[in-house]
């Protein structure tokens, strides 16, 4: 019992301060997510109505691409400095190990995003009713990217050019969870029940917390064999 | 002892070359059943099934749409099932059977969106429409691009067999998932879209048809996985004794003719 809550906390607590000794790069998917924010009312149009219509599907469009962007280097400097392979012979269960490294991911990109969106919200001039549901559908959402997006990044970690492919493999896998979370968003704003495709986010986080480590572990034993 | 015996038809499958053997035997009745099978039935839907009475002739591109999109479909599964057979029993054979069907499932989907745009255009004046089944074809065509980009990526076969059956899995899990949000996205979004659900039900004389395409298109499918999988047995087993044996007696043969 003890050694296997080690290798969550121990990988957790590692990444964690990784990614503070690493501000610079842990911060860029946050600035990408306020840099394509300002694209929109250049590319769309600034008027604020139609703006507020669009603005819960791009929101999350953003988010899921932000999150996209850091999930490449997820596993990519373990691989490269060979720690990977430390982790990998550990006698830890290396299910709960990855469970940890995808944890402290979120932490690092899908919290912050969720806490800076009620700002992209205003900008974007989401209405009021939808601030709420959107941080709560974010939470939710951004961990079920990071898991699933963490299956994708173990399968592409020995590739020299993965990142492209990590796209090809992980969009299409993102869809139910846009899908949902941003009528999450949209029915809060229509003054419907948004806990509904809540409460299936949450579904959909507690399979993939389940099932994506089991994927990963065996994608990354995988890539240690060759 | 016995339950030893029962599992020898399991093992002798993993063998390529057995494969390879059976199928070859195989092959000639298979392209006769195929090709008299499409015939068949391409003749008897395009030519003397009756007209529909709203779409006239266009809806004779039902007899290629509806066939490719229930093989799009069953292929992924059973790309995934090849899938994990290899990386349970770690047989050779399902990682051949499994990189051969992510192609034709591909194409197979692709000719599915294709046929439907094509019919889209008369039927509803439109080539696409973000329709709940249109979208999920168009996701499993992603699904599928991913299998096959994911295979050819890697320079060893062995990382490549597994890394596609692990994507190939997963997809599996998502597949009933992503199914049902995009249905239930589609009722959300459903305002000024044509209704596809409600199917009208078919004259005999146009079903009957339909049914003999479907099974053509089933045989079809199962020669050109064979067709695919032989050549990739030759191709990776190309070092083996047999194989070159193979080689040896088609050279000979050659200046013969």
């Amino acid at each position: 019992m003890i050694a296997t809550s080690v290798g969550f906390s121990g990988y957790l607590k590692r990444d964690l301060l990784l990614a503070y000794r690493r501000r610079g790069e842990a911060a860029s998917p946050l600035i990408f997510f306020l840099l394509v924010s300002t694209l929109i009312p250049l590319g769309v149009s600034p008027d604020s109505a139609r703006l507020a219509e669009l603005a819960p599907g791009i929101i999350w469009v953003m988010a899921l691409l932000a999150t996209l962007l850091s999930t490449e280097s997820l596993f990519a400097s373990d691989y490269q400095d060979g720690s990977l392979e430390q982790m990998l012979i550990s006698p830890q269960l290396l299910a709960l190990t990855v469970l940890g490294k995808v944890t402290a991911h979120w932490l690092v990109s899908g919290l912050p995003l969720t806490l800076v969106s009620p700002v992209i919200g205003i900008m974007l001039s989401l209405p009021g009713e939808g601030t709420v549901p959107m941080m709560a559908s974010l939470a939710l959402g951004t961990a079920c990217l990071s898991l699933i997006g963490a299956v994708g990044a173990a399968l592409t970690v020995s590739l020299r050019k993965g990142g492209l492919l990590l796209s090809v493999l992980v969009i299409p896998l993102y869809m139910p969870v846009i899908i949902f979370g941003s009528a999450a968003v949209q029915a809060a704003i229509d003054g419907l029940n948004w806990l509904g495709p809540l409460a299936i986010l949450g579904a959909m986080l507690s399979g993939a917390i389940a099932l994506c480590p089991l994927a990963i572990a065996g994608a990354l034993r995988l890539v240690s064999n060759n | 002892m016995a339950s030893a015996r029962n599992w020898n038809w399991f093992h002798r499958m993993g063998s390529p070359r057995w494969f390879y053997e059976t199928t070859g035997r195989w092959l000639p009745w298979l392209w006769v059943l195929t090709i008299s099978l499409v015939l068949t039935g391409l003749v008897w839907g395009l030519a003397f099934a009756p007209q529909d009475a709203k779409q006239g002739n266009s809806f004779r591109i039902i007899y290629l749409h509806v066939p490719a999109s229930f093989l799009a479909l069953a292929g992924y599964y059973l790309m995934a099932i090849a899938g994990a057979i290899g990386l349970i029993w770690k047989m050779k054979l399902s990682y051949m059977v499994m990189k051969s069907a992510a192609p034709i499932g591909a194409a197979l989907t692709f000719i599915a969106l294709f046929t439907g745009a094509v019919w889209g255009k008369p039927t509803w004046g439109t080539y696409w429409v973000w329709d709940a089944r249109i979208t999920s074809m168009l996701i499993l065509l992603f699904l599928y691009l991913g299998v096959l980009a994911l295979q050819y990526a890697f320079h060893s076969q062995e990382a490549g067999n597994k890394a596609s059956a692990i994507l190939a899995l997963v997809g599996t899990v998502n597949i009933p998932i992503i199914y049902k949000s995009v249905d239930w996205w589609y009722t959300l979004h459903q305002s000024a879209t044509i209704k596809l659900t409600s199917a009208p039900s078919m004259h005999p004389d146009m079903f009957q048809p339909l049914l003999v395409v479907i099974v053509a298109m089933y045989s079809f499918y199962g020669l050109a996985l064979i067709l695919y999988t032989r050549v990739e047995i030759l191709q990776r087993e190309r070092k083996a004794g047999w194989v070159r044996e193979l080689a040896r007696q088609a050279e000979t043969q050659e200046p013969a003719k």
